[in-house]
């Protein structure tokens, strides 16, 4: 577990080392008694494939309250949610180990990758069989792109954090359970190597009339997406690498989609089928779920695209503050539409912003890593985040997403009272991209405050 | 006579070119036309017009049966008791404060819930199921949402007529209009719903 001690002791650490330069006390001759490096005196092991330091914690998490704990009947195996710890993470790439994923009720599958066929067929010309060796033979791209689970950000997580605290009744689970994790650790950014998907259609020769594709996986559900065309031929990538080595199996080894911006259950993995029709098909995760249903009881469905989002990393909710003083704010914000232009930071509620530096370069649909120095004054305050894109779309605050889905009251209810607004529309819960605010108190600790406000 | 031939000479030529244009032809020739088997084996994802259905049938009386030994252990006896998602009931909850989602509520194709049964259930046997058995209890499933009758039969051809209660309750009427929206806003707050 990435617990707050940890994190708490290296930021006492690190602010008495500030503290102590600050009023320029540290002194010299315990400066010169530094440590220097102990040798590993545990018996060796091999390091031919590499690990991090014993000292190192951070971990994903596993989604509470999940299908797994309410059917016990059901025999172990199925792969779950796990979800990547924002709070520990440093530039833009999220390591393959930390990546989020979702099983969607699959057992991790186990693909011999001399064995795995990619099929194209439906309306071509010459339907074709790929091997991973073939594949791996035609021109290749590497790209950073996010990936985002569309239900990610949503109050469900929120209501299921605090049920599966509640119903575990461990205060162990309460100190190492947070918001920035548990609620917004449905997306990761990778380097993917692959094929553009286009060069594979094209190969195949794509008849006049196809609109759609339907991309099947080889898990054990089968799990399934319709994918428009158009976004096909455009920038989707079928890949076999994530950050310089094989797709991990958790990921699709050894081979999955990766469709730039869009929600996440169109990133189908183990991919092993890919049909071009001219319609969409219906299937269980556009129509049944990973739809968003409005107050007066309709569904809107194939949204496809990820709004412009952006979060404080640090500090959020894992951290703790150990006083006053100089503090880098960081953060990432991404997009499904072009490239992040923009990260404004608010460190006293809204009432004024400052632009943020923006790590570079900036990817198109990929995390992108901003800072911003701040002195903290040690008094109550709330930070916050806003990106823009370069086609000028701004994240929106909770209570104007509610605007946004239908809330027709005046004023609307999400964000002075979101938990009502959720009770009165439970499951529009999809593209969540609310400003996230962190409240700091003036002992230090950092709390939600988006859901618990 | 020149003028002539040339001109007949040269619309000939660029619709060849079309042609070859059109025809896509491929660049690397990589890769080998799948197998009969292997299409039959894998073109099974079912869309809304069943092309993909295999011959078989079944009605909710043979699909009862099958629903006791191989779902009920999750969904409950009656369907709606879970620990699994619920599948009976719901019908004209949508727009109160608690909506409830049912295949019978919510799915606006009969063809999704076979899809569905047929390649994802039962969890641990995904797949097991013959097109007999899927038809049998889809169509218990459809009884037990009043949408069809106890002895109606479902076939590659009837499955297709079935009229599921929320066929309008989605937005944008046609996705192909999200699809080429750019933009990340949702739609609800441009489209209207469809019509009936």
């Amino acid at each position: 577990m990435n617990s707050r001690n940890p994190n708490r002791r290296g930021f006492l650490k690190r602010g008495a080392a500030l503290a102590g330069l600050a009023v320029g006390a540290m002194p010299f001759a315990r400066a010169q008694s530094l440590p220097g490096a102990a040798a590993d005196e545990r018996p060796p092991k091999d390091l031919s494939y590499g690990e991090r330091s014993r000292f190192e914690n951070s971990v994903r998490t596993v989604t509470l309250g999940g299908p797994r704990d309410i059917i016990p009947g059901l025999p172990a195996g199925e792969m779950g949610q796990r979800l990547t710890p924002l709070q520990d993470s440093t530039g833009i790439i999220t390591p393959s180990s930390l990546h989020f994923m979702t099983g969607r009720g699959s057992r991790l599958p186990d693909i011999d990758p001399r064995e795995h066929r990619l099929m194209i067929h439906g309306m071509v010309d010459r339907p074709l069989v790929f091997t991973m060796e073939e594949l791996k033979r035609l021109p290749s791209v590497s790209r950073i792109h996010f990936i985002e689970c569309a239900g990610n950000s949503g109050m469900s997580h929120y209501k299921a954090m605090v049920k599966g605290i509640e119903v575990a009744n461990s205060p162990a689970l309460t100190k190492s359970t947070f918001v920035i994790q548990q609620v917004h650790g449905r997306v990761s950014t990778s380097e993917w190597t692959g094929v553009l998907l286009s060069v594979l259609l094209k190969e195949a020769g794509v008849q006049k009339n196809a609109s759609w594709l339907v991309a099947e996986g080889a898990d054990s559900n089968r799990h399934s997406k319709s994918i428009p065309l158009e976004k096909g031929m455009d920038d989707v990538i079928v890949a076999y690498s994530q950050n310089g080595e094989a797709v991990r199996p958790e990921q699709g080894y050894p081979l999955r989609m990766v469709v730039p911006g869009w929600e996440g259950v169109s990133n189908v993995k183990y991919l092993r089928s890919i049909k071009v029709v001219d319609t969409p098909y219906y299937l269980k995760v556009e129509t049944a779920n990973y739809t968003n249903m409005t107050p007066d009881g309709k569904a809107s469905w194939y949204e496809f695209q990820v709004g412009p989002k952006s979060l404080i990393t640090f500090p959020s909710d894992a951290h703790q503050l150990p006083g006053r003083g100089l503090f880098e704010i960081s953060g990432l914000a991404w997009s499904g539409r072009g490239a992040i232009s923009r990260v404004e930071v608010s460190t006293n509620g809204g009432k004024t912003w400052k632009d943020a530096q923006l790590q570079q370069p900036v990817f198109r649909k990929a995390f992108t890593r901003f800072r911003l120095g701040w002195n903290w004054d040690g008094e109550e305050t709330l930070i916050q985040s806003r990106c823009t894109n370069e086609f000028g779309d701004v994240q929106p605050t909770m209570r104007q997403l509610g605007k946004l889905w239908g809330d027709k009251r005046e004023p609307p209810i999400a964000g002075s009272d979101v938990e009502t607004f959720w009770q009165t529309a439970p499951i529009m819960e999809f593209f969540s991209n609310p400003i996230q605010p962190w409240k700091v108190g003036r002992d230090g600790s950092v709390q939600d405050a988006l859901y618990k406000s | 006579m020149r003028f002539i031939r040339a001109s007949l000479f040269l619309p000939a030529t660029v619709l060849a070119m079309c042609g070859a244009a059109m025809a896509q032809s491929p660049t690397y020739k990589v890769g080998r036309p799948p197998t009969e088997a292997e299409l039959r084996a894998w073109d099974n994802v079912v869309g809304p017009d069943g092309k993909e259905l295999p011959q078989g049938s079944g009605s909710a009386k043979e699909g009862a049966k099958v629903y006791a030994g191989k779902c009920s252990f999750c969904h409950g006896q009656n369907g709606t008791e879970g620990p699994a998602p619920r599948l009976i009931g719901g019908v004209d909850s949508l727009s109160t404060r608690n909506p409830v989602l049912t295949l019978g509520s919510f799915w606006p194709y009969a063809t999704t819930v076979w899809d569905y049964i047929n390649r994802s259930m039962p969890r641990d046997a995904e797949g097991s199921l013959t097109p007999d058995q899927v038809y049998a209890v889809t169509a218990y499933l459809l009884y037990k949402n009043d949408i069809i009758k106890e002895a109606d039969v479902l076939d590659a051809k009837t499955l297709l007529k079935v009229q599921m209660p929320n066929r309008f309750g989605f937005f944008p009427a046609k996705p192909e209009a999200a699809a080429k929206n750019g933009n990340w806003k949702p739609n609800w707050n441009q489209a209207k719903p469809a019509s009936r």
